[in-house]
């Protein structure tokens, strides 16, 4: 799978589990300070990449994920 | 209409929970063994008008639970409604307990409440909505004779209840826990008529417990109406904590 499409697959995820308007996500958008997502709901998108993709993330694997980039980046490694 | 999974729904005060939700909910029977008297629980709902199925769900395996829940997913729709009621006691005095009985209590009772509770999230985080029920012990509050693994277990489901609630409240996700006293069932039923009299006389409500007590005060807070009540505690025990 391309980058492209690993985030619009992404961008979708955030749309629909998150209800976060989509243009706000690029992928420079920082996840808590761009689109307000508290640690809660970063937590609900790991689990909807989990679903989404069929891959199991580690914990360790998030500590350096701040953007919406480096979680696109992240998953198009695991694939 | 939303979906409850009730864990060890077959007998007891279990039973009676899940015949008072299903007058407002579907509601998924969850049996470990009785699987016998689950599928009689199912027909007594049905027989009034009520929509339910029996699951097997066995606490202490992570595989089982995962199994029922895809069930009940498959048959009703996610899990909206938990009432973690499963639980075993292994009693004996504490200089005597062996950590096989500490272990196999624990693990059902407490490490249960966590497998259930943790799969039953994921839906709920996704609905932004759930009620999550711990059906705890007066003896996790107080200790009790002879129990120490089961008042262990009971006490700490009431810690994962509480952070439970702190963690998820932003979802729309209550987490509460009934602390029965002494309710008429198998689990009471080694109790002769003399001890029984023994604990009539500490409660200020004289009479033993019913299932059904306890059933209205679930069916309450996994309702619409008790969408502000969350992380507490409520001992259902005809006045035996006060």
């Amino acid at each position: 799978m391309e980058v492209n499409e690993v985030f619009e697959k992404v961008k979708n995820l955030f749309v629909d589990e998150l209800g976060i308007d989509a243009e706000k996500v690029t992928m420079e958008a920082k996840l808590e300070e761009d689109l307000d997502i508290d640690s809660l709901g970063i937590v609900e998108v790991v689990m909807a990449f989990e679903d989404e993709f069929e891959i199991e993330i580690d914990d360790e694997e998030l500590t350096d994920v701040g953007t919406v980039g480096q979680a696109v980046n992240l998953l198009h490694s695991k694939l | 209409m939303k979906t409850a999974l009730v864990t060890g729904g077959s007998r007891g005060i279990g039973k009676a929970i899940a015949q008072k939700l299903a007058e407002t909910s579907n509601v998924a029977v969850g049996y470990s063994n009785s699987k016998e008297q689950a599928v009689e629980v199912v027909n007594s709902i049905q027989a009034n008008g009520g929509n339910a199925i029996a699951v097997q769900i066995d606490v202490t395996d992570n595989e089982s639970v995962e199994k029922c829940f895809e069930l009940i997913e498959k048959e009703l729709s996610s899990v909206e409604i938990l009432v973690n009621n499963a639980g075993i006691t292994k009693d004996n005095i504490f200089p005597r307990l062996k950590q096989d009985d500490w272990d196999s209590v624990i693990d059902t009772n407490l490490t249960g409440s966590f497998r259930a509770s943790q799969r039953a999230i994921k839906g709920m985080m996704k609905n932004k909505w759930g009620r999550i029920v711990f059906i705890s012990s007066v003896a996790g509050i107080s200790g009790n004779m002879g129990q120490s693994n089961y008042a262990a277990s009971k006490a700490g489901m009431i810690g994962l209840a509480k952070t439970i609630s702190k963690e998820l409240g932003s979802r729309n996700i209550t987490s509460n826990v009934i602390a029965p006293g002494y309710i008429d069932t198998d689990m009471t039923s080694f109790l002769n008529d003399e001890q029984k009299e023994d604990i009539i006389g500490q409660l200020s409500i004289k009479r033993v417990g019913k299932p059904e007590d306890i059933a209205n005060m679930v069916s309450f807070l996994c309702s619409d109406e008790s969408e502000y009540i969350t992380g507490q505690v409520f001992p259902v025990d005809g006045g035996l904590t006060t």
